[in-house]
């Protein structure tokens, strides 16, 4: 039901995809912690749970139980939209090593047309991470202190007053919209601006890379040259 | 009877929390309900001196869940409210030594005897306040009007909504309406944009509470005080009575402003 392995930043726990039900693989998971838990004392655990979509309570429920042995679970790793960011939203993380983007140096980067979205209607608090590959669009607005990483482009149908990273694998044509484009740090590939003093964010603004450097200028439908 | 378990807690340390459970207890103690206030501070433990009771501290929160005393040995009862207790936290000893399915379980121990359990979360977003919201029903947020405060806010509110125990309420402590007319310190209406959660008071700034903290009286038990008046305008509002924000002094023009926010009818 479980596959158990020493990594450098402590033990990785595996759940196999099988039929058994998460209260049965927790159940076999504190079982075997407790079985070494001398052996174990002050260990840092990460779960991997393939593809199961965990809510809040039930991964916090075990994160506790985790706690109450004196180890600490700090990441879940999942094909899962849910349970990562479940993860997230716990403050776990969602990654057993740090990706650095690849430098894909000048050429256009055409395969992101057809890259998958992922569709968020909520605001982001401060501490929240959302990370993906594909493109990000968000209804809601992304307070400061949260963070929105994807391959693509982002889209914010709100205030974007959080930190934002468009094109975070090395894709220079990726652009960042938003209603109030506000963000304390807003980066395109590897160029990196920040809102500059006493801009005031009246109107939808679109931010992209031209001439290497990151340029914001109000939205407008007739001209604005990115797709 | 049984409790509800509101648990106070901010993020940001320094704002106000310790104060706020004190003075809620009192004021909801007062009303004539049955309170017990309990200090998750594990290791940093302050809500015995603000009610002005460490002086008998016997037993702890520790010492009941360690099994070396019953949960009511710990329990402090307030010679000036007749049903105000307080159950302290160990200063000898740190978060670890409480799981969140420990608070769980005093909690629904003391549910039946009481109306309101008051617990007085620590500052930061790990163990202690894990523990603290584990049982809560309810959560107050407290805020000083400044920036760091708000952000802090943010990330604690987008916790306890991801532990499903949203929505919280927001009380602004300590705040200066002639700093806030000045456009110096941070608007209501900002905050609460930002916040997005139900306003349950306004706390004014007021010297008196830190004379009356150093001398264990909260400041409720006190009648002319505005912070006072403004803590048990809080504690009504808790027990579901609708009462209007109160008006802080300023210039005409700010307090139209101030009420025409604040629809009375508790918003």
């Amino acid at each position: 039901m479980l596959r158990v392995k020493g990594i450098r930043d402590g033990l990785l726990i595996t759940f196999e995809d099988d039929e058994q039900s998460w209260q049965a693989k927790c159940d076999a998971l504190l079982q075997h912690l407790d079985a070494q838990i001398e052996f174990l004392k002050g260990a840092k655990l990460a779960l991997d749970v393939g593809s199961l979509a965990i809510k809040a309570a039930d991964l916090g429920s075990l994160r506790d139980q985790i706690s109450e042995r004196g180890l600490s679970l700090w990441a879940v790793v999942s094909n899962s939209p849910v349970t990562e960011q479940t993860a997230q939203m716990l403050g776990m993380a969602t990654r057993l090593h740090t990706t650095t983007p690849e430098r894909s140096g000048r050429q256009a980067d055409s395969s992101m047309q057809g890259e998958d979205a992922i569709f968020v209607r909520r605001t982001l608090r401060s501490g929240n991470r959302l990370q993906h590959n594909g493109h990000v669009i968000i209804i809601g607005d992304v307070n400061p202190g949260a963070e929105i990483i994807a391959g693509g482009d982002v889209v914010v149908w709100g205030k974007l007053r959080g930190t934002v990273h468009a094109g975070a694998q090395g894709n220079e044509n990726a652009i960042v919209c938003a209603l109030e484009l506000s963000p304390t740090q807003l980066r395109i590939a590897d160029q990196v601006a920040t809102t500059p003093q006493g801009h005031s964010a009246s109107k939808p603004e679109i931010a992209c890379l031209k001439d290497g450097q990151v340029l914001a200028e109000i939205w407008n439908p007739a001209g604005s040259g990115k797709e | 009877m049984t409790a509800t378990v509101i648990t106070i807690t901010s993020g940001k340390g320094g704002v106000g929390k310790t104060t706020a459970t004190a003075n809620l207890g009192a004021a909801l103690a007062s009303d004539g309900a049955k309170v017990v206030c309990i200090d998750a501070d594990i290791g940093l433990r302050n809500l015995d001196v603000v009610l002005g009771l460490e002086n008998r501290i016997v037993y702890d929160i520790v010492d009941a869940i360690e099994g070396r005393c019953r949960l009511r040995q710990a329990m402090i009862r307030d010679k000036r409210l007749p049903e105000l207790y307080l159950i302290p936290a160990a200063q000898t000893r740190d978060k670890t030594a409480v799981s969140p399915s420990d608070m769980v379980r005093i909690c629904d121990e003391l549910r039946a005897d009481f109306d309101w359990i008051l617990i007085d979360s620590p500052a930061g977003i790990e163990r202690g306040f894990q523990n603290a919201i584990a049982p809560a029903d309810r959560v107050l947020v407290v805020i000083n009007p400044e920036v760091s405060s708000v952000r802090d806010a943010d990330r604690i509110i987008g916790l306890i909504e991801s532990e499903e125990k949203g929505p919280a309420s927001l009380i602004i402590n300590r705040i200066k309406p002639e700093l806030v007319q000045r456009g110096d310190m941070l608007d209501t209406k900002d905050i609460l944009e930002l916040l997005a959660i139900e306003l349950i008071g306004i706390v004014p700034e007021d010297e008196h509470v830190i004379i009356s903290t150093n001398k264990g009286n909260p400041v409720v038990l006190d009648d002319k005080d505005r912070a006072g008046k403004a803590f048990r305008n809080i504690a009504k509002r808790l027990q579901g009575e609708k009462v209007p924000f109160m008006e802080l002094t300023a210039p005409d023009g700010f307090i139209n402003r101030l009420s025409r926010m604040f629809r009375p009818g508790g918003e």
